[in-house]
């Protein structure tokens, strides 16, 4: 349920009160309401949940994730 | 203990168990709001989907969780009109399209969930829509954990508190869960590393005498949370006590309308009353989801209790700790039936 999955915002356009975005998740495009998250703009890469975007992701903290994950390979055993 | 059952998820399904060294061993806590819904709120749900003139909607998940005597899908199966959706929008635009209807959504889910079916009913206000209502059972982690933390029996040593719940309210409260218990909580994501990384946050704390709280998914988490997602959701929502499927009552566990939103409050547009019911006396979901039993604890389990016909919550869901053994875990030797 608390399901949210990153996506790349395409572009974004305003819709009456709200600001809908078009947002790609790895190849695939949906509408995405930016509601929660006004600093967001196109380019930035957001967490969606059941069709709004709820943050923002930082990319300088998911490259220290990506380093992490590195960090485990390296200190894996071969094959366990 | 993972809270989030996207976690369990996760964890079973990369086998991350088995990576871990003997000494740390995962529970799995009671963060599945398809499991925690309470089993008079499911019949409720069923008897007013099944109301003449009536559009039921619904996240998928519920409609295979068995009530008392039914599910939802078996209302549809008998032409009942339950549909199936996405985002809780999706409800208020078929209302929109069917104003001789009465439409009904179905507002399940934990706090990262509260925002957007806080929009929904907001949306439907401002729209001045009168043909649409919501059946809300929101819950609330905190006070989940706060119970399996006073139990006598708890033996859970450090949370990794559900990443996409903080990325909405922030993290203050479960600093003031660390402090006050004395128990280490690191924030964590949902991919295999964060997990891991979760974990060994939740071990160097543990070893160092430490009992804080950490935040290992900085990527999406801020220590106040989503601001203008709070606002609206205390615009709409209030706390209030909540049964939990298996646990029972739970005060300040949840979240139901604001009086100014009474008249999308689809309890009381349909008036379904007090409805009181039993669980299935062989199903352990109360204990599995306090992480005191393990789902291959149950006699049950994947004989009588399998995903296609199941006994309690935690089989249905996807994200159900009983789900995620079946799927993942049914064919490792001897471990498990099935």
């Amino acid at each position: 349920m608390c399901l949210a999955v990153p996506g790349k915002i395409l572009e974004a356009t305003n819709l009456g009160i709200s600001r809908i975005a078009k947002v790609e998740f790895g190849g695939v495009t949906r509408q995405v309401s930016l509601d929660f998250v006004p600093d967001a703009r196109p380019g930035d890469f957001v967490l969606v949940h059941v069709g709004f975007a709820i943050s923002r992701i930082e990319e300088e903290e998911a490259k220290r994730a990506y380093d992490a994950l590195l960090e485990f390979e390296k200190e894996m055993p071969e094959s366990p | 203990m993972e809270i989030c059952g996207g976690q369990t998820h996760t964890i079973m399904r990369y086998g991350l168990p088995d990576l871990l060294p003997e000494e740390i061993e995962l529970v799995h806590g009671p963060g599945c709001p398809v499991c925690v819904a309470s089993l008079e709120l499911v019949d409720r749900a069923i008897e007013i989907a099944g109301r003449p003139g009536v559009i039921f909607v619904s996240y998928g998940d519920m409609l295979r969780v068995p009530g008392s005597r039914s599910d939802l899908f078996h209302v549809k199966a008998a032409g009942g009109h339950v549909r199936i959706a996405y985002s809780p929008m999706e409800a208020v635009r078929i209302a929109a399209e069917n104003p001789d209807r009465q439409v009904v959504f179905f507002g399940i889910g934990f706090e990262t969930t509260a925002p957007a079916n806080a929009m929904a009913v907001w949306q439907a206000k401002r729209q001045g829509l009168t043909n649409f209502s919501m059946l809300v059972s929101h819950v609330l982690v905190p006070p989940a954990m706060r119970l399996i933390l006073r139990s006598p029996a708890n033996r859970v040593q450090g949370f990794i508190a559900p990443g996409h719940v903080c990325t909405v309210v922030g993290f203050r409260e479960y600093e003031t869960l660390a402090a006050e218990f004395r128990v280490p909580i690191v924030v964590g994501g949902f991919e295999p590393v964060d997990l891991l990384e979760a974990i060994a946050m939740l071990v160097d704390q543990l070893e160092d005498g430490r009992a804080e709280l950490e935040n290992q998914y900085s990527r999406s988490v801020t220590r106040s949370g989503n601001g203008p997602a709070q606002q609206l959701m205390h615009e709409v929502f209030e706390v209030t006590d909540r049964q939990w499927r298996g646990i029972g009552p739970i005060p300040d566990s949840g979240y139901r309308l604001r009086e100014e939103y009474a008249a999308f409050d689809a309890e009381r547009v349909f008036g379904t009353g007090e409805i009181r019911v039993q669980e299935p006396p062989e199903c352990i979901a109360a204990l599995v989801m306090q992480g005191l039993k393990k789902p291959v604890d149950c006699p049950a389990f994947g004989t009588r209790c399998v995903p296609e016909r199941p006994l309690g919550a935690p089989m249905v869901s996807s994200e159900g700790a009983c789900a995620a053994y079946y799927t993942y875990r049914r064919h490792i030797g001897g471990e498990v039936a099935g």
